[in-house]
């Protein structure tokens, strides 16, 4: 049986933004488009617009994170929003009280939109399939399942240096295992329909079967680099090297760490990007990071341009509202 | 014991003079399939065909266009008590499990306290004889508190009424306390049931595959089941123990049994209902009903478990009945309980074998009834005159759909929910009692 696709309303529209898997590349190209006027905003004396004044918006994060976080306070507070930021160690969640115990209640304080980070795969699927019906929920990263306005910024990224995404040569490098993001930009990348998508790395950090996602698998980061017009470098968890994931992180960098050597084998106008934070001189030379090649911190300031317009799709959406028939009880 | 038997005898002595008319009776175990009738009384079956003399049935069950059978027997349910009664009940999941045709079930000792003394045993028989509708057999647990290290006693446990032994989810990791706990047991004849998996490989939520990979759950391989069952079999042809291997979930599990029974090995298995009609892919976006151990693998290793049931290298075929509460299914996936309330379906999921496979109605009963008995050594599991007046009565035919908020366990975590499944349970008869009957029949 196939689940119905519960990111989209009844018109089709924008209502929860959980993964890329189950959107179309026009959703995506809209997605990209309607970020574009936000990405200037910055530029202007004053930085905010008033689309989503009076909505309220809550970062509800059971898991640390510092850009992520940020990227989407600011970009709620660019929209006019009110943001309340929640962080749930995972130590307040073990007093017993469940997740969804926790939603309802903040629910009840009339909140309209949940930006939501888990480390447990599922979360913000689980949390979108029990918030009442008006309630957008942004997933800002699950487990090891899905990040998608990560990949969507990163998407935005390259299309201001690449124009055109159906010639491009993709090459994801590191910890695709655990990595929420390769997984996320594997799916945008195949809809918006690039030529080739690499995925790079030894074979404890690549799952079974992730050709099955439509990319060529390689474990010699010289060989995938080979006319590579996007270079996409993962962060690699200091905690990989126990559980027998890894030998040492020497090792890894010699293996799979990007060095300006290296990076000769892909095309000269070859873009190199990474999610952050940085372990320089593990997955990634300083020289590099720093390079003219490099876009990270594009990608962060771009971060907040996509936000914004996914938040006001979805959240914009439900502005006509008041056309739809009220609803019974008035508790909400 | 004796005191249990006792009061069994007493009740069943009681239980009223029936006769079952106008039926299609299916007893494999007799390679009967016929229109016949059948008469209980004292809580035995007492005739076939025509009732003895003197016999005045108190009451009569007209079977028209309906299958009868033997009351069916489920190798793995939980019942969830004592400790877990959020989850069910004794009371509770018999009641569940005679409205799925089930007169006899086998609980794993992984309660709380767990079954690896004489008076755990008794204390679950005794409730079950007071509060349960079914019949309940337990198993012992194979190590002391499960936990791998001190061989329990299962020859006490085994005089106490414990049909087999096992360590259920818990794997033994020493090989060294493995090969001694199959030698003990076959020194007492007493069967070792197996869950086979490796623990190193095992620490994931998923099959360990596409499905998986795409929704960045931690997978367990197909290698987590077959290098436990290649380490059993071979501790299996040393010690010279009879072993069950339960819940087979992939092909290639199914051709080392296979390869192991034509090499004379004396093992049986089972297969879940579920494994024969879900695949990894059926848990879409993260359905938790789906969340099951050993995990739904892919379309091959259903096709290779169908086939496996069919030849009978798998012989019988079990519920695995796990009833949670629904805060356990309420959770991120890996977070969720495994498990499913499973024997309300169980019925009528074995009999889509029957177009899915090809298989006959009278094969497909004997999974569910002689064979299972036979690994249980029990006498149930048959009509045979004189034999316990466990009877299942249900329409082949009847159309019904699979409704979570009807289901009679406490637990309401199915998958199949919505499915519309063929073959529902009409009557349910334990020890000559009628302890189950439709609305629409019962009057």
């Amino acid at each position: 049986m196939i689940a119905k696709n519960i990111q989209l309303d009844e018109q089709g529209r924008l209502k929860h933004f959980l993964s890329i898997e189950g959107f179309k590349r026009q959703h995506l190209v809209n997605i990209l488009d309607a970020a574009e006027p936000f990405a200037n905003v910055h530029e202007q004396a004053v930085k905010k617009v008033p689309l989503l004044r009076g909505k309220t918006i809550v970062n509800l994060f059971f898991e640390a994170s510092t850009r992520t976080r940020t990227t989407f306070e600011l970009a709620a507070k660019r929209l006019s929003a009110d943001i309340l930021n929640i962080n749930i160690n995972t130590s307040a969640t073990s007093k017993g009280e469940s997740l969804l115990d926790m939603l309802h209640n903040l629910e009840a304080m009339h909140c309209d939109m949940f930006i939501v980070r888990h480390n447990q795969s599922g979360a913000a699927h689980l949390i979108a399939q029990h918030v009442s019906p008006h309630t957008s929920v942004i997933n800002a990263g699950d487990g090891c399942h899905s990040h998608p306005t990560q990949a969507m910024l990163d998407m935005f990224t390259i299309r201001q240096h690449k124009k055109q995404f159906a010639d491009l040569r993709v090459v994801i490098v590191g910890d695709i295992l655990h990595s929420r993001v390769a997984r996320s930009q594997i799916h945008a990348l195949t809809t918006l329909g690039v030529s080739e998508v690499r995925v790079v790395g030894p074979k404890t950090l690549i799952p079974t079967q992730i050709e099955t996602l439509g990319v060529h698998v390689y474990h010699d980061l010289q060989l995938a680099l080979v006319d590579a017009d996007v270079v996409i470098m993962l962060r690699l968890q200091k905690e990989r090297m126990q559980g027998a994931l890894l030998p040492s992180e020497n090792e890894y960098y010699s293996q799979y760490g990007l060095t300006e050597k290296k990076l000769k084998l892909a095309k000269p106008d070859a873009i190199v990007m990474h999610p952050g934070p940085i372990n320089r001189g593990v997955e990634i030379a300083s020289s590099i990071a720093d390079g003219p090649q490099s876009v990270i911190l594009e990608q962060v300031t771009n971060g907040i341009a996509i936000r914004m317009a996914v938040m006001s799709q979805t959240l914009g959406r439900s502005s006509d509202r008041s056309a739809e028939p009220a609803r019974t009880g008035g508790q909400q | 014991m004796s005191d249990i038997t006792q009061l069994t005898a007493a009740i069943s002595a009681n239980s009223p003079a029936i006769s079952i008319i106008n039926g299609r009776l299916i007893d494999p175990a007799n390679q009967i399939d016929k229109q016949i009738n059948i008469h209980l009384q004292h809580g035995k079956i007492i005739a076939l065909g025509d009732p003895p003399k003197n016999f005045t049935a108190q009451h009569i069950i007209d079977a028209s266009h309906q299958i009868i059978c033997p009351g069916l027997i489920d190798l793995r349910f939980r019942l969830r008590e004592p400790s877990y009664e959020t989850k069910g009940s004794i009371a509770s999941e018999t009641r569940a499990a005679v409205a799925g045709g089930v007169t006899a079930l086998c609980c794993p000792p992984d309660t709380m306290p767990v079954i690896d003394n004489a008076a755990m045993v008794k204390l679950i028989r005794l409730k079950a004889e007071t509060e349960g509708l079914a019949k309940v057999y337990t198993l012992s647990a194979l190590t002391q508190q499960l936990q791998g290290e001190k061989l329990s006693e299962m020859r006490e446990l085994k005089n106490a009424g414990c049909v087999g032994t096992t360590n259920a989810l818990k794997a033994v990791k020493s090989t060294l306390v493995m090969r001694r706990a199959l030698e003990y047991a076959a020194s007492h004849d007493i069967t070792v049931f197996i869950q086979a998996f490796d623990p190193w490989l095992s620490d994931g939520c998923a099959h360990e595959g596409a499905v998986s990979t795409r929704l960045g759950l931690a997978g367990i391989p197909v290698s987590a089941e077959t290098i436990a069952i290649a380490r059993d079999l071979q501790l299996i042809e040393l010690t010279g123990a009879k072993a069950h291997f339960c819940h087979l979930s992939s092909a290639k599990a199914v051709q080392l049994i296979q390869q192991a029974q034509n090499d004379g090995l004396p093992i049986t298995a089972d297969v879940t209902a579920h494994h024969l009609h879900l695949t990894e892919m059926d848990i879409g976006f993260f359905d938790s009903n789906c969340h099951v151990l050993p995990p739904l693998r892919t379309q091959r290793d259903q096709d290779a478990l169908r086939h496996g049931v069919k030849s009978g290298v798998i012989s019988s075929i079990v519920s695995d009945h796990q009833p949670h509460s629904s805060d356990a299914k309420l959770a991120p996936f890996a977070e969720t309980s495994a498990g499913i309330s499973g024997v309300e379906t169980l019925l009528p999921l074995a009999l889509k074998m029957i177009e899915a496979q090809g298989m006959s109605i009278s094969d497909v009963i004997a999974r569910l009834t002689q064979q299972p008995a036979k690994i249980l050594n029990l006498s149930e599991g048959t009509l045979s005159v004189g034999a316990d007046a466990d009877v299942c009565i249900f329409d082949p035919e009847a159309w019904w759909v699979v409704d979570r908020k009807k289901l009679l366990s406490r637990g309401k975590n199915t998958p199949f929910h919505g499915w519309e499944l063929k073959g529902k349970v009409t009557y349910t008869i334990k020890s000559g009692e009628i302890v189950f009957a439709t609305e629409t029949h019962a009057n």
